[in-house]
């Protein structure tokens, strides 16, 4: 596929950066066969990851982000899913293991943290023994020591009074209280890689800064490797070294978390940083919201994925889908004809001005409203559909 | 307060929240663990109430039947022996009087619950067991097995189960309380299994099933720790539903002469035997259906009650 080029990359970079490659996964893809057709909810992802590193991956709803995270832990869903490529953890192919060296993978080497805390957890068992059954299962410890080694690790996720609530049952507590007992409960048989699929999505705001705190603090004291799966880029923003951005299924955007907000290079990611609201924003200005829909999955359109809703979409675009090339020497890769801040790009801008182009028209409106902050920006007019 | 003007009423808070709440057991009675049943017999209107104490002392009676001081022999038969009356009224030596073969009425009405209840509870135990492990695997493990099992489930559903009953009760030459526990094991399966399946497939598609499969939990494990223990509580509570059926069950096959041997007391079969000489003396044929009325009517509100109490509890989580 366009996106697996450059096959020397992956071989000469696990060795320039020190620390080894712990996951390779390499021109993923994932479907899903419905009555209506074919859903490409992963189309051909390749990337690697060094051991102690973390990553975040980005998208909308639907971008496949977190199907991405199933397939390459095998935690895949139904008779009606296929997975193709290979994703190599420690040199093995997940993908090809049986059902029974997978169980012995999960938990003790890769490990994942669900979305929802309010249903990850068994309700009808008391937390410190979901824990502690957990731990016994993996390691030959007695009930006594699992006990001990749970207590300690939901002290250690900073649960207050973990010895009264350790018999507690998980709707007795809140719930920032039970995604941190399901991440102790994730961690307690030290896996060497864990997925993070919208840990703070069920979660409030300030709850969710503790909960990110907590993860990224056990995950550089661990020396762990973590993928963390989000929509949101203020959740990865100075947490993770490395960022992918995925669209429709495709990569789009790559680099390290560094350089995705200072180098933005695709215009999706571009529009996702520009839709965050900002604290230097008068009052009651109108987000920049995306415009249009993220696309259908059984029906992509022709092209790139992105160019229904792209203020640079040129002819080009509609024709031919961009491959994921490398841009610059540190390995930031992007998928676009007229990546951002090239003149390429520029032009593409003033022509789609002068034709008026919804969506171009309404960046130029949000980039009016930036440049005079301060005085409340005005309704969008009428001619923005 | 009043410098606020606030209205009274918001200035007297129960007692209990006054100081605010100061831990969990007050933020949330019955959290705790400790006095989690602690409470619930306060909460419960008054005619619950008489129907829990009702239940309570029919288990008790029929639970330490031999224990109780001065109960006559329910099998005795005093006129044989010249010292009791055939269809007597209540004397000081028989309460609720004597039936045609002057057997002591209440001493067969205690002896009687036995058989009722230990008829009911050992089928929901055996339905609960049996369909809760069937429907559970059918649920959580699906394919061929599933297919097979609910197909045998819905063939057998529609077979009438007194018919049934009644066939094989007659065929069988020995009727005593284990066999026909035993038969009715036969009826009772299906409908737990059904109901299992139903709540299993439910179960299965939860987070935190595929959580446990995320820390390599075996299936079979998953079976046991996640899936099973989930479907118990709608088992239990089809249970509490189908326990007045299954007495009132067990009544009819007694009626019929198709329950448990005579002379064995029960309340089925107390009636059957009062029909004989109902027009002389109504009374031996009234305790049985007044404590069958009593004892279902009390299953039926004590789960009606238990329901909408599970249902409050699960909307506050």
């Amino acid at each position: 596929m366009a996106v697996s080029e450059e096959p020397t990359y992956t071989s000469t970079s696990s060795e320039s950066m020190g620390g080894s490659e712990i996951l390779r996964v390499e021109d993923l893809h994932t479907s899903f066969f419905l009555p209506i057709g074919e859903l490409q909810a992963v189309r051909g992802v390749s990337f690697s990851l060094k051991r102690g590193r973390s990553l975040g991956i980005v998208g909308e709803s639907g971008s496949g982000k977190s199907v991405l995270a199933r397939s390459i832990m095998c935690l895949n869903l139904g008779s009606n899913v296929k997975t193709s490529g290979s994703a190599f953890f420690d040199g093995r192919d997940l993908l090809s293991l049986s059902r029974r060296e997978m169980r012995r993978l999960w938990g003790t080497e890769i490990a994942m943290i669900f979305q929802d805390p309010m249903t990850s957890l068994n309700p009808m068992v008391k937390i410190g023994r979901q824990v502690i059954e957990h731990l016994r299962q993996h390691k030959n410890v007695n009930r006594r020591e699992a006990k001990q080694t749970a207590l300690d690790l939901l002290n250690e996720v900073r649960i207050p009074e973990a010895e009264s609530r350790i018999d507690r049952l998980p709707h007795e507590l809140s719930g920032g209280m039970r995604q941190r007992v399901s991440i102790a409960s994730a961690l307690a048989c030290e896996p060497s890689l864990l997925f993070a699929d919208e840990p703070t999505t069920a979660l409030d705001v300030t709850v969710q800064h503790q909960i990110l705190n907590l993860l990224s603090r056990e995950q550089r004291q661990r020396n762990m490797t973590m993928v963390m799966v989000t929509h949101d880029l203020g959740v990865i923003a100075g947490r993770t070294d490395d960022t992918l951005v995925m669209y429709a299924g495709k990569v789009v955007e790559q680099a390290s978390t560094d350089e995705i907000f200072e180098k933005t290079q695709h215009p999706y990611t571009e529009a996702l940083m520009r839709s965050i609201p900002r604290t230097t924003h008068a009052s009651h200005t109108p987000l920049a919201a995306i415009t249009g829909r993220p696309p259908v999955a059984t029906h992509l359109p022709a092209g790139c994925a992105f160019s229904p809703r792209c203020p640079y979409v040129q002819p080009k675009c509609h024709e031919e889908d961009p491959p994921l090339v490398s841009i610059g020497t540190s390995g930031h890769k992007s998928a676009c004809w007229y990546p951002v801040g090239s003149d390429a790009n520029r032009e593409a801008f003033e022509r789609n001005l002068s034709d008026r182009l919804p969506q171009t028209l309404a960046v130029a409106e949000s980039l009016d409203a930036d440049q005079s902050s301060g005085i409340p920006a005005g309704l969008p007019d009428g001619g923005i559909a | 307060m009043s410098k606020l003007g606030l209205p009274p009423v918001i200035t007297r808070a129960p007692s209990r929240l006054r100081r605010g709440p100061r831990n969990a057991e007050q933020m949330f009675p019955g959290s705790s663990g400790k006095s989690r049943f602690g409470n619930l017999f306060g909460k419960m209107p008054w005619l619950t109430k008489l129907c829990f104490l009702w239940l309570i002392l029919v288990v008790l009676a029929a639970a330490l039947a031999d224990l109780i001081p001065g109960l006559a022999d329910p099998n005795y038969q005093g006129f044989v022996f010249g010292d009791g009356k055939t269809n007597e009224g209540p004397t000081a030596s028989h309460w609720l009087g004597t039936d045609n073969v002057s057997r002591d009425i209440l001493a067969r009405l205690i002896y009687g619950a036995r058989v009722s209840l230990i008829f009911a509870f050992s089928l929901a135990a055996i339905g609960i067991i049996v369909g809760g492990t069937l429907g559970s695997i059918a649920g959580y493990f699906r394919g061929l097995l599933e297919t097979f099992l609910m197909a045998l489930v819905d063939t057998w559903l529609s077979f009438p189960a007194l018919i049934g009953l009644v066939f094989i009760t007659t065929m069988l030459g020995m009727r005593n309380l284990v066999v026909l526990v035993l038969v009715g094991a036969v009826f009772i399966w299906p409908s737990y299994t059904r109901i299992a399946r139903a709540t299993a497939l439910s179960v299965s598609g939860q987070a935190f099933v595929t959580a446990a499969r995320a820390i390599g939990t075996s299936r079979k494990r998953i079976l046991v720790r996640e899936i099973f223990p989930n479907v118990l509580p709608a088992l239990l509570a089809y249970s509490l539903v189908g326990l007045p059926i299954l007495i009132i069950l067990e009544s009819t096959l007694s009626f019929l002469g198709l329950g448990v041997e005579i002379p064995t007391a029960s309340w089925g079969g107390m009636i059957n035997q009062a029909r004989q000489d109902l027009l002389i003396n109504i009374w031996p044929a009234v305790w049985p259906a007044v404590t069958l009325f009593m004892t279902v009517y009390s299953f039926n509100n004590l789960a009606d009650w238990v329901r909408t109490q599970a249902a409050a509890r699960s909307a506050a989580i």
